[in-house]
């Protein structure tokens, strides 16, 4: 960041994956796309629905049995992708369109492998190309392509790994990205860190000092700007030992059993959670003195003990 | 239907882009709600009940409604809710509050950074997640296939959807807060190139980040915090199914529904003057005036609509509060506030507002 006050930008990656159950109609859907089947359910109006409801929307009665459609189809609408993005069918321009397959009455959204818009129109039609590698999901279609064109090999998106596959279960991946940005009193925060110096704000109407800063006193509703320089020590108002470590844990340096405390820092009105390391778990108790460590390259790594007489209970109560 | 509440104060940011705005929304909300409340007299303390719209896929982070409680003020505690949709539907769950006793005078926001991250891409994962989101069919182009239903159907041309575009932009001119406004014609519009053919730029909302807030209050308080309250004689929402392959994307049942059930046609009382409908793409104001029975005579989107300025959880609520400030400052008796959700038109509110109490 250029400017020292401007606010601090980051990209911001997510990712999880969704594993889903399917249900008895999905679960037959999907398994019929392992297959390199489709099928459809038919309504009570007689109309057939493909992909199939999981309820009827005449009747909410479950399809009692369902019927293959397809494998060819008709385009009722499309759009143009021409610049495709993360996680799509195709990596190359494709169309998006609404595919009524043979035998069916309501459409199927997917994509097409046209080659260029001047190739499609309402009405073309189209054919699966299947995945080579299914894993149950609505992604073993790899996408559409014209009838009357050869079989295509266009460069498959992201997004659609195959996975092994579980009867019953599909995954989808999700994978997003932003750029998050903090607010100027978390921007003040973070490099007051980078210089080992721990900065509140105080609410100019009921003078709790908040640190981090929020920006806003959660109190008043007003917003907070009086900066605050707050010490490095404080007193554990309640914690926990962590016993078992998550998923993904990355190594820290320290393995369970480790304490998560809320630290309220000297002068401080609310408490934050860090890491208190330096002692047996076991010995770590609510009023007991800390102070930070600080980490490279900036930031606190954890907090330690001071070996100072504990803080009296009253001194925090009203910060648990 | 009840004409017992009404809106008394509405506000909202500009639309913008804004860089250095944190996905809270805090820094949007807090001038928003000390301007409504300065409008009406009311402090936070007067509010008996709050409700925002946002979701956590627009701010990349789990609760991120609860960072922006912050703004309201919660100590003492307040009695507080939360919708994951756009704040009109916030409203909704307000009115309720306010018709059955519970509270006095309630509030209404909605906040989004549509900035952070690409909207039509997040805007997939409101999709099926079985047979659709896997495949991450963008908003714009979900919309695209409803466009060209209607243009292949006779229903509308491009010139038409632009048309809607540069009337759109000319009234947003007299919008302060409209993110985008301007003279521009059909023509001009037409020749510019496609985003997702059969849609162009313009037809298409920009990206914007906003906030909106509404109050509304019971009657006797009403009358005391604002000289002609706008009074919401009917109040509706409805959705159409989920599967997007099954639904007819030329008929808007759950819009004409909502209508309908808000009595906005209704000949027995004063003809809809005004309306403010919740349209993101340029075809869906025409299928919405349709569906909801709307008129040559009645004024659409004199504020240019979403189609100037769609920040993602606020705009529907501004809809109606932009519907309601018509009520209220006499320029229209029978005002309509729209809003949508989901993919191509697939939920629908209706909220009518009237200069006279029942």
């Amino acid at each position: 960041m250029s400017h020292p006050t401007a606010p601090l930008r980051a990209p911001l990656e997510i990712e999880f994956d969704y594993t889903r159950s399917l249900g008895p109609v999905l679960s037959q859907f999907m398994a019929a796309l392992t297959e390199r089947r489709i099928l459809g359910a038919r309504g009570a109006d007689g109309r057939v629905h493909a992909p199939p409801f999981e309820y009827d929307p005449v009747s909410a009665e479950p399809p009692a049995s369902l019927t293959e459609v397809g494998p060819e189809g008709t385009v009722v609408s499309w759009s143009w992708m021409p610049e495709p993005l993360a996680g799509q069918p195709l990596a190359e321009p494709f169309a998006w369109a609404l595919i009524r397959l043979d035998g069916a009455d309501t459409a199927m959204l997917h994509a097409v492998d046209a080659g260029s818009a001047a190739a499609m129109r309402t009405g073309l039609r189209v054919r699966p190309r299947w995945a080579e590698r299914p894993a149950g999901s609505i992604r073993d279609i790899t996408c559409f392509e014209p009838c009357d064109g050869p079989a295509g090999t266009a460069a498959e998106g992201s997004g659609g790994e195959p996975r092994e596959v579980t009867p019953g279960m599909t995954v989808t991946p999700v994978r997003l990205h932003y750029m998050h940005t903090a607010s100027p009193g978390e921007t003040a925060y973070l490099r007051g860190l980078a210089e080992h110096r721990l900065l509140g704000q105080r609410c100019g109407v009921c003078e709790q000092v908040y640190v981090p800063p929020r920006g806003t006193c959660p109190a008043d509703g007003v917003p907070t700007s009086e900066e605050v320089e707050l010490p490095e020590s404080g007193t554990v108002t309640t914690f926990c030992i962590v016993n078992v470590g998550y998923p993904g844990q990355k190594d820290q340096g320290f393995t369970p059993p480790y304490v998560a405390a809320a630290v309220l820092l000297d002068g401080a009105d609310i408490a934050f959670q860090h890491l208190v390391l330096g002692c047996d778990p076991a010995e770590v108790r609510m009023g007991m003195r800390v102070r930070a460590v600080w980490g490279e390259p900036g930031g606190i790594s954890h907090f330690t003990p001071t070996g100072e007489p504990d803080a009296e209970y009253e001194t925090y109560a009203r910060s648990l | 239907m009840s004409a017992d509440v009404a809106v008394v104060g509405f506000a909202q940011s500009p639309c913008r882009v804004r860089e250095d705005a944190t996905t809270s929304g805090v820094e949007m909300l807090v001038p928003i709600f000390a301007e409504a409340f300065r409008a009406c007299g009311l402090t936070r303390r007067d509010i008996g009940f709050w409700c925002s719209g946002s979701s956590d896929y627009l701010a990349g982070r789990a609760f991120s409604f609860v960072s922006a409680v912050d703004a309201i003020g919660a100590v003492p505690p307040a009695m507080e809710s939360h919708v994951e949709m756009d704040a009109a539907w916030a409203l909704y769950e307000a009115w309720v509050k306010v018709l059955t006793g519970e509270a006095e005078i309630a509030l209404a926001y909605g906040f989004g950074k549509s900035s952070g991250a690409e909207l039509r891409r997040v805007l997939a994962l409101q999709l099926d997640p079985y047979l659709l989101a896997p495949l991450w069919p963008d908003s714009v182009s979900v919309a695209a296939l409803q466009a060209r239903r209607g243009l292949e159907a006779g229903r509308w041309t491009e010139k038409d959807m632009a048309e809607v575009a540069a009337r759109s932009r000319a009234a947003a001119r007299s919008n302060p807060d409209a993110q985008v406004s301007g003279s521009v014609s059909a023509a001009e519009l037409l020749a510019r190139p496609y985003v997702a053919e059969p849609l162009r730029a313009h037809d298409c909302a920009p990206v914007g980040d906003g906030a909106a807030v509404v109050i509304i209050a019971a009657a006797d308080r009403a009358r005391e915090l604002c000289e002609r309250p706008a009074w919401i004689s009917g109040f509706a929402h409805q959705v159409d199914s989920g599967s997007l392959g099954a639904r007819d994307l030329l008929s808007v049942p759950s819009a004409a529904g909502a209508a309908s059930a808000a009595g906005a046609g209704g000949v027995e009382v004063a003809p809809i003057e005004l309306a403010e409908l919740h349209a993101p793409f340029s075809h869906q104001e025409l299928l919405l005036r349709e569906a909801l029975g709307l008129g040559d005579g009645v004024t659409v989107n004199p504020s240019g609509g979403a189609l100037c300025g769609n920040p993602m959880f606020a705009a529907g609520l501004a809809r109606i509060g932009l519907a309601a400030r018509a009520v209220m400052s006499g320029r229209a008796s029978r005002a309509l506030g729209h809003a949508t959700s989901g993919p191509a038109l697939q939920q629908n509110l209706v909220c009518v507002l009237s200069g006279e109490a029942s």
